[in-house]
């Protein structure tokens, strides 16, 4: 009886080759062509320039590339420094505590990412409302202090001991004792730091979800069975909790780093301009002046290889449980 | 005799190609209890699932009352399943589970127009009451049926499908998931209330005592055959073939040579017998029970032998003997140590003969005893079950 | 998997959540703010949430977005629910590398799901001109549109084809875990399939379909990037615009709304968990008085 509805699922497969797989195609046929000249194809009216140039220019976004690799790998090794734990210890609280902060940590993506994102920069602006609070709080004025207590010290290093040296060694080295002491405020807006926070910020759920779902079904009994054989509470969690939970670990991961190497509204709003990321540079070949789709598909799809290359080179640790264990 | 109701004739079945029943050729009589019985994958719940209408035979026809039925979805067919694992509708209390079949509107004619006629309430509320009292279950109606026990469960999953008066009721390994006192009592149980409704009940299972305390006609399958048809007693007393033998009971299966009519003989020496009707010198399967066979002193035996191990059993002891390199399991009340040199006696009517199958030089042989004693008990369910979704996979 | 946790822990989860929730705290305080600045408190106000009203660009957007997550969300639940029955039914060499098709939206960068939505709709709208400017040239009792581009259909059938793997993902465990059988039992009883789905499948997978369905609306309200590429320049959706405001300055309007959308959610959230906590409380009672 079963096998005969199974075309219940035919106008989905249809919709998936219409919406899923034809762009992903496409995005590839136009990595691999450009508006003009190349080796030309012709289809009926159609005509493809087929050429190896958008590849060719990936060099000079190298910098770009590995910005935002570097970025987005910080960024995931925080969020699972600080989803790790939190996943862990709620798996531990009771029940209505659980039920409480999983609604916690879902409510937030109920407030466009953008909103929230918007917000840190109001916190982290130069006048914004944590150099507010730490100068309310005298923690700049410290700073200052703090500043030229150094500045006063490496100046009188430089004419003592350095001095010394120098005369001794025919060098001229000298300590700095230019730093800054009429700070008015911390600068942490459109800083690369201030990138990774707003990744962090967003993508820490994708992380405490999926581990936070594995810890809690473990089975008990695998604890005080390894407790039984003799296993400390360090060893406990070094040799059965952690690699049962490894599943979830990996799909957040993935959950955290994809988004976070291809991010572009965040790095715009809170890295500013100089903070360019890989995300901003497909944008801007979609809709910015530097209009160039062929330009933007190919480095999507560098992009989308290096990824599903990163992802495949990870799961082979973890056994590759393929369903992506979400929410 | 009683009336003809269901028959498969020449029925196969295959799952991507696998064999899974090879020509099935089979009858059921109204008001009896029959049981499919076999091990896993022997073929016992396809068929259970060609006659509720769950799956189509790939080729051969399906008979209710002499009329094809092949292609008639189960929903229309007069006959009622207890699944496995009972398949309660987690959703609903116990009422509304045995409800369920009265509330679809059963198309009937009315006037001489055909139309779809629901139940009256007072009707639907009397048959479920009155069927929960058949099955022990009442005052329980309102309960969640995950609240329920097993046995609990089972009785509603029973309750639900007789509410429906099918001519039969098929039931598939209904017992199986029930602990070992419960079962008995199921038993008597089911027995009691297949008398009482004097419907036709289709048992399937791959419990032997269960099958033998319980049925009117036992079906032994295997490999997608049937491999003897008879009652309880036929069966085991006259088993066809060395999977029947080992299957059914205990058996101690050996080589013999056919002489003559009413002669056998093995290790060397003629027996008398009571079977007839073989070849000259035809070589045969010699069954013979554990517990048909008599200890004497060894010189007064037929045969002698030494005891190798002894296992107590309750009501008598496991005993395996030695003889010339061959091992027999002899039931008896007496206590015969390791090591102690016996005779047995064998009695022409202890002695079995079959014609030699398939199974011959598989079975009955108790040189590896403890495994093969427990194997029977250790089929599970989920063997079974398993084995027969992946073909469907 | 319960111990006693130690008020280390609780300070460490009363961190996170400080950390998150700071941002959310700031913009819907400053919504109140009587000043247009987003960082200096001037006073109490509600001039934003009666100047949200007149803001006819918030509004449509506003608008937008519920209607294309309502309107995806729905469509997506209808069709991601025949789409799981259909491979639960399938056999396994058929279902798995369909089932891996389905996860690419989920696993994919949002931008390149965007992206190549937005290159296909492009494609399309060309071939479209010319098959259309063809096919008026050659009668003349239709005309077709000539010139389509991308706007709220676009938007939504993007919506559409990210959501509905997300509730796949949440109907399918619940298909498995049904006791296989209980299908069968149904029509063994006299259901006909469609009345057994009715009866016994729905209701039993009825928890999935309704996560799937709150997952797949939450991923339409919070997307940005996918809407971006594939709205067109007519349509926007709320995020569209903080997006294109963040270019000058956010308006507290903005402030206003988003406070709205999220007290309206939270208000929801602690509705439906209160009825369930009870439900479950009574369960418990009557399961004991039986007892």
């Amino acid at each position: 009886m079963r096998n005969r509805r199974g075309f219940f699922a035919l106008p989905y497969v249809v919709w998936m080759a219409l919406f899923v797989v034809a762009p992903i195609i496409l995005v590839v046929v136009y990595a691999f062509s450009a508006a003009e000249g190349g080796f030309v194809i012709q289809f009926g009216s159609l005509t493809l320039h087929l050429t190896l140039d958008n590849f060719a220019k990936m060099g000079d976004y190298l910098i770009v590339f590995t910005r935002s690799f570097e970025l987005a790998i910080i960024a995931t090794l925080l969020c699972l420094l600080i989803g790790y734990p939190l996943a862990y210890v709620l798996a531990r609280e009771t029940a209505g505590v659980q039920r409480v902060a999983m609604m916690l940590i879902m409510l937030p993506m109920w407030m466009n990412f953008l909103l929230r994102t918007y917000s840190w920069m109001s916190i982290l602006e130069d006048t914004g409302l944590l150099n507010q609070l730490f100068s309310a709080v005298g923690i700049i004025d410290l700073g200052n202090w703090i500043n030229s207590g150094l500045n006063s010290l490496c100046a009188a290093l430089n004419s003592g001991p350095v001095a010394l040296l120098n005369d001794l060694l025919g060098t001229q080295w000298a300590l700095d004792t230019a730093r800054a002491t009429d700070m008015e405020f911390f600068h942490m807006i459109n800083t690369s730091g201030a990138v990774v926070l707003g990744m962090v910020y967003n993508y820490l759920p994708f992380m405490v979800l999926p581990i936070y779902s594995v810890i809690v079904k473990l089975d008990d009994s695998l604890i005080e069975a390894a407790r039984d054989l003799g296993a400390g509470t360090s060893r406990v969690f070094r040799k059965v909790i952690f690699p049962l939970s490894l599943p979830g670990v990996l799909s957040g991961i993935t959950m955290v780093f994809v988004p976070s190497v291809s991010t572009f509204a965040i790095s715009k709003l809170l890295g500013g301009s100089n903070e360019l990321l890989l995300g901003d540079l497909i944008e801007m070949q979609f809709t910015g002046m530097a209009y160039n789709p062929y330009l933007g598909s190919a480095i999507a799809l560098v992009m989308m290889v290096i990824v599903v290359v990163c992802m495949a080179i990870m799961n082979r640790f973890g056994e590759g449980e393929e369903q992506a264990v979400m929410l | 005799m009683s009336k003809e109701l269901i028959r498969l004739v020449d029925c196969c079945m295959a799952f991507d190609g696998e064999q899974v029943l090879d020509h099935i050729n089979l009858y059921f009589n109204d008001s009896e209890f029959l049981t499919l019985l076999g091990p896993s994958g022997c073929g016992k719940t396809t068929t259970l699932r060609i006659i509720g209408g769950f799956i189509t035979p790939t080729s051969g026809e399906v008979l209710f009352d002499g009329v094809r039925m092949n292609d008639i979805p189960p929903h229309l067919r007069q006959v009622n399943t207890v699944f496995q694992r009972y398949a309660l509708f987690p959703h609903l209390n116990v009422f509304e589970n045995v409800a369920f079949g009265l509330r679809i509107p059963k198309e009937a004619e009315v006037n001489g127009k055909k139309k779809k006629v629901k139940l009256p309430e007072r009707e639907i509320r009397e048959r479920v009451m009155e069927m929960l009292e058949v099955v022990s279950l009442k005052g329980f109606e309102n309960r969640k049926v995950t609240e329920l026990s097993g046995g609990q469960q089972q009785r509603v999953a029973i309750a639900r499908a007789l509410v429906n008066r099918p001519k039969v009721l098929l039931l598939d390994e209904p017992l199986g998931a029930l602990d070992l006192r419960l079962r008995k009592d199921m038993q008597n149980e089911l027995k009691r209330i297949q008398q009482q409704m004097g419907i036709t009940f289709i048992y399937v299972t791959h419990d032997q005592e269960e099958a033998l305390a319980m049925s009117d006609t036992i079906v032994v399958m295997d490999q997608g055959r049937i491999q003897q048809i008879g009652s309880p007693i036929d069966i085991y007393n006259e088993p066809k073939n060395a999977f029947v033998a080992d299957f059914i009971g205990e058996s101690n299966i050996l080589d013999g040579i056919m002489h003559e009519d009413y002669v056998v003989e093995f290790f060397n020496r003629k027996f008398k017998c009571l079977d007839k009707g073989f070849a000259p010198m035809e070589p045969v399967d010699v069954v013979i029970r554990p517990e048909d066979i008599d200890i004497v002193a060894p010189e007064q035996g037929q045969l002698r032998g030494t005891v190798t191990s002894v296992t107590f059993k309750g009501v008598h002891y496991d005993t395996i003997v030695d003889f010339k390199g061959y091992k027999w399991l002899i039931q008896t009340t007496d206590f015969h140590g390791v090591g102690e040199n016996i005779g047995i006696v064998l009695n022409p009517d202890d002695i079995h003969i079959m014609h030699k199958s398939e199974y011959s030089g598989m079975f009955g042989d108790y040189s590896s005893y403890s495994e093969e004693y427990d194997e029977m008990d250790d089929v599970t369910l989920l063997d079974e079950e398993d084995e027969e979704e992946s073909h469907e996979e | 998997m319960r111990t006693k946790t130690s008020p280390l822990n609780r300070l460490f989860m009363a961190l996170v959540f400080f950390f998150l929730y700071a941002p959310i705290f700031v913009l819907i305080v400053f919504s109140f703010n009587d000043s247009k600045s987003r960082t200096v408190w001037q006073g109490f106000t509600l001039d934003w949430y009666s100047e949200l009203l007149q803001d006819s660009s918030i509004m449509s957007a506003l608008s937008t977005t519920l209607l294309v997550s309502l309107l995806a969300t729905l469509i997506a639940t209808v069709a991601g629910l025949f789409a799981a029955i259909g491979f639960y039914n399938m056999k396994r060499r058929l279902r798995a590398p369909l089932m891996t098709v389905n996860n690419i939206p989920m696993t994919n960068a949002d931008i390149v799901t965007g992206v190549s939505l937005c290159l296909l709709f492009v494609a399309f709208f060309g071939l479209w001109g010319s098959v259309a400017e063809w096919f008026n040239g050659v009668q003349s009792v239709i005309t077709l549109p000539e010139n389509l581009h991308m706007g709220f259909g676009t938007l939504l059938i993007a919506h559409i084809t990210f959501d509905i793997p997300y509730v796949i993902l949440s109907i399918m465990p619940k298909l498995r875990q049904m006791d296989r059988n209980l299908v069968d039992a149904a029509q063994d009883l006299g259901c006909t399939w469609m009345q057994a789905f009715w009866k016994v499948v729905l209701p039993e997978i009825k928890p999935g379909i309704v996560s799937g369905m709150l997952i797949a609306f939450t991923m339409s309200v919070d997307d940005f990037v996918i809407s971006y590429f594939t709205a067109g320049s007519a349509t926007s959706t709320l995020a569209m615009v903080v997006y294109g405001m963040t270019k000058r300055r956010i308006s507290p309007k903005i402030n206003a709304v988003s406070t709205l959308l999220f007290v309206t959610v939270l208000l929801l959230l602690i509705i439906v968990n209160v009825r369930e906590a009870r439900q479950e409380k009574a369960i418990k009672k009557t399961a004991e008085v039986r007892r």
